[in-house]
C-alpha cells in the first residue's frame, strides 16, 4: 500500500495533492482494526449482539400478530350466516361463501330440525358435513368421527343405520347400549347408529349429528346456518363479510362479537407489552454498544493525539473516527441481522411452531440505527478530546 | 487501608462509578421489570381472555336434553329441572374463589309481548346485571356486565331490583321501540331502560332481572343455567384425569390446580343437584394461546437479561481497563495480585449492590407503569425478588469484570505505569 518508489518526487508530490489523504486514511482505517483486535472484536462483538437483537425483537414484534391470529381461528367461527327468520339457505350458498373466501378461512354448514326418538322425546338432530367441522371446530372433543363410506349401497345403509355422532348428554336417553335407533321427522324415519360421542360443554351435547348429504335425504331441509372462520385482519374480515352479505342476500350475516372483541383485546395488549420490552431491549443494547466504544474511542486518545500533533485537523480527525464508526455499524448491524433472523426463527419454532418470516424491511432500520449509535459514540469522546491540547494527552496527563 | 482504598476510589472517581453504576441500574430496571412482565402476563392476559366469554356452565343434575337451535331454547321453560339461585354464592366459597371473575345465572322464559292488540311470543331471559352478593360476610359483584363484556347496551343497564327490562336490537327494531319507551309484556307493563346489541341470539329477546323472570315463570329462586367464568390453569394430561380414579396426595394436588375441570369438579360439589362443564370452545383454546403469549414473553426475557448482562458486562470491563496505571502503581508499591483483584471486586460488589438495589426499585416502578398503561391492573414485584436479582446483579457484575481484572492484574507495573500498552 505503501505509494511506489518510482515515481519522481514531482509525481508523488501531484499525486498527493489530487488524493492527498485517501490511501492513509484507508491504510489507517484497517491497520487500526487489525493491530488492535481484541478491543474491535469485543465492540463489534456488542454491535453484533445489539443488532441481533434489536432485529428479533422488531421481526417478532411485526411477525407476531399473524401467529397469534392463527391460535385465534382455533377458536372457531367469527362470522356466521343464517336463513332470515329460521328459513334455509339457498342450495348454493355453501359454494358461494367458499368462492368469497378463496381458500382464507374454513366454511361449514349446519342444518337443525327438531325430531323424536322412538319414544316419542323431541331431539334437536343436525346435519354437519364432518370434514369442514374437523377443521373449523377444533375444539370438538370427538370419540370417533363417522367416516362416510360413500360405496356403501343405500339398502345396506337402511339395514346398518346411518353412522351419527351422538352428544354426550343426548347418548344415555337415546342409545344407553350403543345400539341402534330409529329418529322420526313429519313421519319420515331414519335408521341411525352411533359412531361416536361429542362432547363440547354447550348446546352440541344434547344433540345428534348425521352427515349433511343422510341429514337432506331425510329431510328435505337445506343447512340454515353457515359458521365461518376467515381469517385475517379485522380490516380482512370485515371485506369478507361485506362480500358474503352480497353473495348470499337472503342470509342475515353476523359477526361473532365476543371472538372478535377478545381477539382484538388479547392481540392489542400481547403487542403493547412486546413493544415496551423491545424498547427496553434495544434501549439496553445501545447503551452497551456505546459504553464499550467510547471506551475504546477513548482509551485511543494517544492515537488521536500523535495525529493532531502531525499536524492532522480537527476535521479530519472527526472524519476518521466517525469512518471507523460507520463501518463498525454496518458490518455489525449486517451480521447481527442474519443472526437475529436467527433467533425470531428459532423463537418462531419453538413457540408457534412456524417459523418467523425475515422482513427485509426490518434492515433499513436496524442499519440506520446501528450507524447513528456507533456515530454518536464515536463522535461524544471526539468532542470531548478536540478540546485538550495534545501534549497533555501524550505526557499522559 | 483496604477500606480506605476502595472508600476513596468511590470519593474521587465520581465519573467512572457513576457510569458503571448507571450501567448497572439501567441492566438491573430492564431485568427487573421484564421478569415482573413476564410472571405476571400470564395472569393479565388470562383475565382478558376472560372476554370472549364464561369458560364454565352449571346445569341441573337431572336436566332434560336441551332443544337449542341457533340459541334460542325451544324447550317448554317449565319442563326439566332447576337450580336454586339461593346456592349461588357458593360458588365463592369453592377451594379456588379467588380465580372466579364472574358468574351470571340464565333463566328464559317464554312471553307474550302485546302491542297495539298484536301478542307476539318472545323469550325473556332473566339474569343479573351486577349483583350485590354475599356469601359469610364478603361482599361481590357479579353479573352478565362481567361475564358478557361484549353485550353493549344503548341507553341504561336495568337496576338487578328494578323491574326494567333491556330490548334486544333486532327485537326493539320490529317493535319500533326505544329505550325509555314501556312495554305490555305477560299482562306487565315494564319500562326499557336500554336497547342490547351482543350480535347473537340475545338480540331478539328481552332481558330482564332475575327476580322479574322467576315472578313471570311462577318459580321463585328458579335458575336453568349458571355461566362461570374462572382463571384456568391450561389443562394437560393430568388434567384430564378422571378425579375418582385419583386417590390420596394425588387427589389433593389435581384438586389444588385450578384446571378447568377441577373447578369444574368444586363448583358441581358447592351447588346441591347440579352438573358444571367447561365450555370447551373457550376453555380448550384458551390454554394454546396463553401457552403462546406465556412462551413469546418468557423468551424475551430471556433475551432481555442477555442484554442487560451484556451491557453491565461492557461497562464494568471499560472503568477497569482504564484504570491500568492506578494498577500498575499499587502492583509497584508491593500490592500482590490477590490484593489487587479483591479491591476491585469489593468495589464492583459494592457497585452492584447499590446498582442493583437502585435499578429494583426503578423496574419495579416500571412493571407498575408498564402494567397500568397497558393492562389497567397492577404488576407487583414480590419483595422475594430483591435477594435474587441483587445476587443475579452481584454475579454479572463480577462476571463482567472477572476477564478486565485478570487482565489488570497480570500486567507489568513497568509497562503500566509509562503507560505504554
Amino acid at each position: 500500500m505503501s505509494a511506489p518508489m518510482s515515481h519522481s518526487g514531482r509525481d508523488l508530490a501531484a499525486s498527493r495533492a489530487r488524493s492527498p489523504h485517501t490511501s492513509m486514511f484507508l491504510r489507517m482505517l484497517v491497520r487500526a482494526a487489525v493491530l488492535r483486535r481484541g478491543r474491535a472484536a469485543s465492540a463489534l462483538f456488542a454491535m453484533v449482539v445489539a443488532a441481533a437483537v434489536a432485529t428479533a425483537m422488531l421481526n417478532l414484534y411485526v411477525d407476531v400478530q399473524a401467529k397469534l391470529r392463527r391460535e385465534f381461528r382455533n377458536y372457531g367461527a367469527n362470522i356466521i350466516v343464517v336463513g332470515r327468520d329460521g328459513a334455509s339457505l339457498p342450495p348454493d350458498a355453501l359454494a358461494r361463501v367458499d368462492s368469497v373466501l378463496a381458500g382464507r378461512g374454513i366454511a361449514a354448514p349446519f342444518a337443525l330440525v327438531v325430531a323424536r326418538t322412538g319414544d316419542g322425546q323431541p331431539i334437536v338432530v343436525a346435519g354437519a358435513d364432518f370434514e369442514r367441522v374437523k377443521q373449523l371446530d377444533k375444539w370438538w372433543s370427538v370419540s370417533n368421527w363417522p367416516s362416510e363410506i360413500p360405496t356403501l349401497a343405500a339398502k345396506d345403509a337402511a339395514r346398518m343405520g346411518h353412522p351419527a355422532l351422538i352428544g354426550v348428554r343426548a347418548l344415555p336417553e337415546v342409545a344407553p347400549k350403543n345400539q341402534a335407533f330409529d329418529l322420526s321427522f313429519q313421519r319420515k324415519t331414519l335408521h341411525v347408529s352411533p359412531a361416536g360421542t361429542v362432547q363440547t360443554g354447550a348446546a352440541e351435547d344434547s344433540r345428534i349429528y348425521i352427515s349433511l348429504a343422510d341429514f337432506v335425504a331425510w329431510t328435505g331441509v337445506q343447512p340454515s346456518t353457515i359458521e365461518i372462520a376467515a381469517s385475517g385482519s379485522p380490516e380482512e374480515v370485515a371485506s369478507t363479510m361485506k362480500q358474503v352479505t352480497q353473495a348470499i342476500p337472503s342470509g342475515d350475516v353476523r359477526p361473532v362479537r365476543q371472538i372478535m372483541e377478545g381477539e382484538a383485546r388479547v392481540l392489542g395488549k400481547t403487542q403493547s407489552t412486546l413493544l415496551a420490552a423491545a424498547a427496553l431491549i434495544i434501549l439496553t443494547a445501545a447503551l452497551c454498544v456505546l459504553s464499550t466504544l467510547m471506551g475504546w474511542v477513548f482509551d485511543r486518545r494517544r492515537d488521536f493525539a500523535i495525529m493532531k500533533a502531525l499536524g492532522a485537523s480537527g476535521r479530519l480527525l472527526s472524519g476518521f473516527f466517525a469512518a471507523e464508526a460507520a463501518v463498525l455499524g454496518a458490518t455489525g448491524a449486517l451480521i447481527g441481522f442474519v443472526v437475529g433472523i436467527g433467533i425470531a426463527a428459532w423463537i418462531g419454532r419453538v413457540n408457534f411452531h412456524a417459523p418467523v418470516m425475515p422482513r427485509l424491511s426490518v434492515l433499513p432500520v436496524v442499519l440506520a440505527g446501528s450507524m447513528a449509535v456507533t456515530l454518536l459514540s464515536a463522535i461524544l469522546p471526539i468532542s470531548l478530546l478536540r478540546r485538550v491540547q495534545p501534549a497533555v494527552i501524550l505526557r499522559g496527563e | 487501608m483496604f477500606v480506605r482504598l476502595v472508600y476513596e476510589s468511590f470519593r474521587r472517581q465520581k465519573r467512572r462509578k457513576v457510569l458503571a453504576g448507571a450501567a448497572i441500574t439501567l441492566g438491573v430496571t430492564v431485568a427487573t421489570a421484564m421478569i415482573g412482565v413476564a410472571t405476571d402476563i400470564g395472569d393479565k392476559i388470562n383475565r382478558e381472555l376472560r372476554t370472549i366469554g364464561a369458560n364454565l356452565v352449571v346445569t341441573p343434575q337431572e336436566d332434560s336434553l336441551d332443544l337449542e337451535i341457533g340459541g334460542v331454547s325451544l324447550k317448554p321453560p317449565t319442563d326439566g329441572a332447576f337450580l336454586n339461585e339461593a346456592d349461588l354464592p357458593k360458588i365463592k366459597g369453592i377451594f379456588w374463589h379467588n380465580n372466579i371473575t364472574g358468574f351470571a345465572p340464565m333463566l328464559p322464559v317464554k312471553v307474550a309481548i302485546e302491542q297495539n292488540r298484536n301478542r307476539q311470543d318472545v323469550t325473556l331471559l332473566g339474569t343479573y346485571f351486577a349483583k350485590q352478593l354475599f356469601y359469610g360476610k364478603d361482599g361481590f359483584t357479579t353479573g352478565v356486565r362481567s361475564t358478557h363484556p361484549w353485550w353493549k347496551v344503548s341507553g341504561a343497564w336495568p337496576e338487578d331490583s328494578s323491574r326494567d327490562v333491556l330490548l334486544g336490537e333486532r327485537l326493539a327494531m320490529r317493535l319500533g321501540e326505544k329505550s325509555g319507551d314501556e312495554v305490555m309484556l305477560a299482562g306487565r307493563p315494564l319500562k326499557v331502560s336500554g336497547i342490547l346489541s351482543t350480535g347473537g341470539a340475545e338480540d331478539d329477546e328481552v332481558i330482564a332481572p332475575l327476580a322479574l323472570a322467576q315472578e313471570i315463570l311462577g318459580r321463585p329462586g328458579a335458575v336453568r343455567r349458571v355461566y362461570v367464568s374462572a382463571l384456568t390453569k391450561p389443562e394437560d394430561a393430568f388434567g384430564r384425569r378422571d378425579p375418582k380414579s385419583l386417590s390420596g396426595a394425588i387427589y389433593d394436588r389435581w384438586y389444588c390446580t385450578p384446571y378447568p375441570q377441577s373447578i369444574a369438579f368444586q363448583l358441581a360439589e358447592a351447588i346441591p343437584h347440579s352438573h358444571a362443564e367447561q365450555i370447551r370452545q373457550v376453555s380448550q383454546n384458551e390454554g394454546a394461546v396463553l401457552t403462546r403469549i406465556e412462551g413469546l414473553i418468557f423468551l424475551i426475557t430471556l433475551a432481555a437479561l442477555f442484554a442487560s448482562a451484556l451491557a453491565v458486562s461492557a461497562a464494568m470491563a471499560t472503568t477497569i481497563f482504564e484504570r491500568r496505571t492506578e494498577v500498575g502503581l499499587m502492583k509497584a508499591l508491593g500490592a500482590g495480585k490477590l490484593t489487587v483483584a479483591s479491591i476491585f471486586f469489593a468495589e464492583a460488589t459494592l457497585l452492584a449492590m447499590i446498582g442493583g438495589l437502585a435499578g429494583f426499585v426503578v423496574g419495579a416502578a416500571l412493571a407498575h407503569q408498564i402494567g397500568h398503561s397497558i393492562f389497567n391492573s397492577d404488576i407487583s414485584i414480590p419483595p422475594v425478588l430483591l435477594p435474587v436479582i441483587l445476587a443475579i446483579a452481584v454475579i454479572v457484575t463480577f462476571a463482567g469484570s472477572a476477564a478486565a481484572i485478570r487482565r489488570a492484574v497480570g500486567l507489568d507495573p513497568v509497562f503500566a505505569l509509562r503507560g505504554e500498552l
